[in-house]
């Protein structure tokens, strides 16, 4: 029980004091993740919308697919994009292998299926009710799909936090292919592993702390500059 | 929304830019827990403007990251996977920068005696017939060779033990946490368990053994495999690690008022 009195008591003194070390990983930690972010939903997003307006055979399989990749075990991708980015692998010429190059490709591979399945849900849904009048317009596939995502813009957010919850404290993929160097590639799970790792508790659930803070801080960010709750329905 | 897109975009963009030598060194576990590299490395910094990325993983990883041309260079301890890794032709040369040394950790209790033993294998010859909870690192690194090696020495094998025998497959660090929480012996290096933070009841039982030591020694990867690496970067941070300056700083290290390493390099 002392240690976790001491983590927190920890975490507010490296606030605080602003702590150099603990700003840089932090910021490391919200420059990979937001990329990851921003990249697995220009991804996810058009590919859930097209799923939902577009019918043909392997669709119900594809969807299938998305879910059950959901749980796709971090570790492993960590692994499979390691061997592939390593010097002795097929892309280990662009010398990506421990960048935060690295761990963005990583993330992304991660999230997409996530922000892809629960995008998917709302968007069918959206669909259901947009059908009829959108046919009847003779709007193209395009118009369907911008329509649908602009429209549903709130439910898509929701779809990217969890995105965001997801990539933000993931630490297996990362640990392998960014290999946790200091003042490279140290982001707050890898240097929370790290302390573990010594030892020191205290300093790790100082870490740990910093890191729920920040994930509620950002979900609070987003809500608040998409005026979530506020405005009509959508 | 709009307003939401932009500062996303803005974070994004705001990437770091890197300027400088930079070369990457894999190095064990051990060698980065005893805290020495970072001692080491803000000199190096100092001295030849080089900033080293340090990939901390065990000996096993290291050598392999060394094969594919991940790194630079590696800093190790284990001979034998070193020399082979030199006559496949992985590396250069391999140059002795310093050792430090093993050690046994235990139950304060000591209920299997090992703090009576005369040699390392002895100790662990009493753990085996007291079936005391022991744990192994179990993850292919230096530290987890000389313990197997240990044990062969003291004919026994590790692949028959029973529940006594806990391979964790762990970093130093973590598998210390388990001997901790489990009140279990292990072999540790002594830097590793000097810096340690969660003793619990542990307590170094056994040490002095001359097979406990542990060389670490500087192995430059092939550039003639990998012509991407940094050969002239190497070549400089070897130079350094040998000079005299190094040989005071790592002979001066201290954790409590007791020295890790020897420097040894010629």
């Amino acid at each position: 029980m002392t240690d976790l009195w001491d983590g927190i008591s920890r975490a507010i003194w490296m606030v605080l004091s602003l702590d150099a070390n603990l700003l840089e990983i932090t910021l490391r930690s919200l420059q990979v993740t937001l990329t990851a972010l921003v990249v697995a939903s220009a991804i996810a997003l058009p590919l859930a919308a097209f799923l939902s307006v577009r019918r043909f055979r392997l669709r119900r399989s594809v969807i299938a697919l998305l879910n059950a990749l959901m749980g796709l075990p971090p570790v492993v991708v960590g692994l499979v994009v390691y061997i592939l980015l390593s010097r002795s692998g097929p892309l280990g010429v662009l010398g990506l292998l421990f960048t935060p190059t690295a761990m963005v490709i990583a993330q992304v591979i991660i999230i997409v299926p996530l922000i892809a399945s629960i995008a998917h849900q709302s968007l069918r849904d959206l669909w259901a009710e947009y059908h009829d009048l959108l046919i009847s317009m003779n709007v193209s596939q395009w118009q369907k799909i911008t329509t649908l995502l602009w429209d549903a813009r709130r439910a898509l957010l929701t779809a990217a936090l969890a995105g965001f919850g997801r990539a933000i404290g993931e630490v297996g993929a990362i640990m392998i292919v960014g290999g946790n160097i200091d003042n490279a590639t140290r982001v707050l799970t890898t240097a929370i592993a790290l302390e573990t790792g010594k030892g020191d508790f205290a300093l790790a659930l100082g870490l740990g702390f910093v890191l729920i803070a920040l994930a509620v801080l950002v979900n609070l960010a987003i809500h608040w500059l998409g005026r979530t709750e506020r405005e009509g329905r959508w | 929304m709009k307003r939401l897109m932009a500062m996303m975009s803005a974070i994004v963009l705001a990437t770091a830019a890197q300027a400088g030598d930079v070369m990457k060194l894999a190095v064990t576990t051990s060698f980065h827990n005893s805290g020495l590299s970072d001692v080491l490395l803000p000199e190096i910094q100092k001295d030849l403007g080089l900033e080293v990325q340090l990939l901390v993983v065990g000996t096993g990883q290291a050598l392999k990251l060394g094969q594919a041309g991940d790194v630079d260079a590696i800093l190790v301890h284990s001979r034998k996977a070193e020399d082979k890794f030199l006559a496949e032709g992985f590396g250069t040369h391999r140059r002795e920068i310093m050792y430090n040394d093993f050690v046994f950790i235990g139950p304060d209790s000591d209920p299997a005696q090992i703090s009576e033993a005369d040699s390392a294998v002895a100790a662990l010859q009493k753990i085996e017939a007291a079936k005391a909870p022991f744990v192994s690192r179990g993850d292919d690194s230096g530290t987890h060779k000389k313990e197997l090696g240990l044990w062969s020495a003291a004919d026994l094998d590790a692949g028959e033990f029973d529940g006594w025998y806990r391979a964790v497959g762990a970093g130093m660090g973590a598998a210390l946490n388990t001997a901790s929480g489990m009140n279990a012996y292990i072999i540790s290096d002594r830097a590793s368990w000097l810096n340690f933070g969660n003793k619990g009841d542990l307590a170094l039982l056994y040490a002095g053994d001359p097979v406990l030591f542990n060389q670490y020694a500087y192995l430059p990867v092939n550039p003639d495999l990998h012509s991407h690496v940094k050969s002239d970067l190497v070549a400089d941070l070897e130079s350094w690690l040998v000079s005299d300056k190094a040989k005071s700083l790592i002979d001066t290290y201290k954790i409590n008022g007791e020295t890790l390493f020897t420097f040894n390099a010629k």
